[in-house]
């Protein structure tokens, strides 16, 4: 057996040298390429802090920083411009807050369905179809409210409302993150464990009861941090506000009125000739460091409250 | 019968009015628990509700213009005559050199991280980095797009070319292909890698022969869903310089292009009524090849399913 084995290994191993300095080269050289592709993500981060501070350094050589914090006017295209960067902030708030006030509720009440009400083949089905809801382009979104859900408010709620307003981008908004909130909230939702549950029943809970008063405290972290998700992607989105909420920079909370976001100004600028280097074409850098900035605080604020929820369960 | 008068009999050593309270309560609370289920039922619906209004709206504004014209033509200053040809097939130019782009990078970054690299804190780093990038908004990597591959890399990508926007949707999609592809191998048992092992065949030999043809399925569903989320973006293009009215066929990867979702939005500005039908004919082609790229991800999951 021994001598058998030993003589195979020596055959073998004979074989084995002939091939294996290149084989060892080949495996060194596949594992540096596929780390360069790992690499490649870190690399992207680099760029964008990298082009973002680098013409936010130009924007503010010849804009005054406490001017862009706290001036109350943005008029970027008039000879003699102001940049009040609260004005694109209020707008970002405003339709934000009206797409969290439709996606919170439903999107909650939608992920307590699927976890405690559902049946697993209901679930099963329901839940790709929610994530259609994601997955619709925005451009397709920002068309379903300029020529549908205005019109539609106008003749039934709002005869006063503008053609281009927050209210009906951030309504629409809030039907796109539904999936976001439904699915995070989910998946909290879901691991809370049955034990807490069965307890709640055992003290004559009713179903509600137990879904209200027990489950959703338990996955409190979960639905905070989706939210916060979700928050992230309003402030993000673009295409919405861009068609359906118009371009008119005003620091005014009136939902139906015209409102213009960081990013709606962003594609205002990008969709004109703008010369490289010039200060329009700087600008739209300085607004999007503070978009990157923002959104990079409730990113991290949200992986938080996840890790948090994974902890405990 | 005896439960019923135990109760009675223990609730009445409580007092009387405890039994009231109790059972008056008892149908409030059964009243709030059916509102409570149709509402959440609802909610769940509403959705997909919203979902079906947008489609037949789109439906009806759209398809009575769609024809062979429109999808050949060219984009006019009159409506009548306007086509989304140089658009079609600028989407489907950007679809082939993103995956050409993303898909080989995504899928190296993933066996990387998930093969290779040993659980070191800049392994961590990239990990984290990875989901965050997926969180960064859509029109950041338009400005990186711009300040990068346009501006810095112009004289090589030919400026506000197919190839800095192919670029610019590769990274924007890339942490998508690298999760599912990821989450793909994760769940491939480790008796397949210690058997190839045992075999004498390399890392690498265990990975082309074994480990990536069995996380195909995975990796191809992820793949394809993530290119259809960068045929339908809108944002980072019109950053990055995608052209609104283009009167000739994109010729190479350094040529000016347009695209589906450029071609809807510029329409969706005019104020002209028949320009939006325009734009809601171009929706309707956009959604026709979504749903297109989806089936393919759906067959070939079965396909490949079935097989293994």
């Amino acid at each position: 057996m021994a001598t058998n084995a030993e003589q195979k290994g020596r055959s073998g191993d004979a074989l084995w040298r002939r091939e294996s300095r290149t084989r060892h080269f080949r495996e060194r050289a596949i594992k540096i390429v596929l780390a360069a592709c790992a690499y490649v993500s870190v690399l992207t981060t680099f760029g964008i802090v990298f082009v973002l501070i680098f013409e936010t350094i130009d924007f503010f050589q010849e804009v005054s920083i406490i001017g862009f914090l706290t001036s109350t006017t943005w008029s970027a295209a008039f000879a003699n411009p102001q940049f009040g960067i609260v004005v694109l902030i209020s707008g970002t708030l405003l339709t934000t807050v009206i797409a969290i006030a439709v996606a919170l509720p439903v999107g909650l009440l939608a992920a307590i369905y699927l976890s405690e009400y559902a049946s697993t083949r209901l679930r099963r089905w329901l839940k790709p179809a929610l994530e259609i809801l994601a997955g619709v382009p925005t451009i397709v979104y920002g068309y379903f409210a300029l020529t549908f859900v205005t019109p539609f408010l106008q003749e039934t709620i709002f005869p006063q409302l503008t053609i281009f307003n927050a209210l009906s981008a951030g309504l629409v908004m809030g039907v796109m993150i539904i999936p976001t909130i439904a699915s995070v909230s989910e998946d909290a939702i879901y691991a809370v464990p049955g034990s807490l549950r069965e307890g709640a029943y055992a003290l004559g809970a009713t179903k509600r009861e137990v879904a209200t008063r027990i489950v959703v405290p338990a996955a409190l972290s979960g639905i905070v941090a989706a939210t916060i998700l979700g928050i992230s992607r309003a402030v993000g989105e673009t295409m919405i506000v861009a068609v359906a909420a118009g371009a008119l920079a005003q620091f005014d909370f009136n939902p139906l009125d015209p409102a213009q976001t960081m990013t709606a100004f962003i594609v205002q600028v990008a969709s004109g000739d703008t010369p490289t280097g010039s200060l329009t074409y700087n600008t739209i850098f300085a607004v999007g460091t503070t978009l990157f900035l923002i959104t990079l605080v409730l990113n991290i604020v949200s992986y938080l409250f996840v890790r948090r929820f994974r902890e405990t369960y | 019968m005896t439960t019923e008068s135990d109760t009675r009999r223990t609730t009445q050593k409580g007092g009387p009015e405890q039994e009231i309270v109790f059972k008056d309560s008892m149908s409030v609370r059964h009243a709030l628990d059916w509102i409570f289920a149709i509402l959440v039922f609802i909610a769940t619906i509403i959705g997909l509700v919203v979902l079906a209004v947008l489609l037949m709206d789109i439906a009806r504004d759209g398809v009575t213009r769609l024809s062979w014209d429109f999808l050949t033509s060219f984009p006019s200053v009159s409506p009548e005559n306007s086509g989304i040809y140089p658009a079609l097939l600028g989407s489907l130019w950007l679809l082939g050199l993103t995956a050409l782009f993303s898909v080989p990078l995504g899928v190296g970054a993933a066996v990387y991280l998930e093969e290779y690299a040993s659980d070191t804190w800049l392994t961590r780093l990239i990990e984290v980095n990875i989901s965050n990038l997926a969180g960064v908004p859509s029109i950041i990597y338009g400005l990186l797009g711009l300040g990068i591959f346009v501006n810095l890399l112009g004289p090589v990508t030919g400026g506000q070319s197919l190839i800095s926007g192919a670029l610019t949707l590769s990274l924007l999609i890339l942490p998508i292909i690298i999760i599912a592809t990821r989450e793909a191998l994760r769940t491939i048992s480790d008796s397949v890698r210690e058997g190839g092992y045992a075999l004498g065949a390399t890392r690498w030999e265990v990975i082309r022969s074994h480990l990536l043809p069995m996380a195909l399925p995975g990796a191809l569903t992820g793949t394809i869903l993530a290119l259809s989320r960068a045929i339908g973006e809108t944002a980072p293009l019109i950053v990055v310089g995608a052209a609104t009215y283009l009167t000739f066929s994109p010729s190479g990867p350094q040529s000016a292009y347009s695209a589906l979702p450029i071609q809807i939005y510029s329409w969706v500005s005019q104020p002209q009524p028949a320009f939006q039908v325009n734009a809601a004919a171009g929706i309707v082609v956009l959604m026709l090849v979504l749903l297109l790229t989806n089936s393919v991800a759906i067959y070939l999951r079965n396909r490949y399913q079935r097989r293994a």
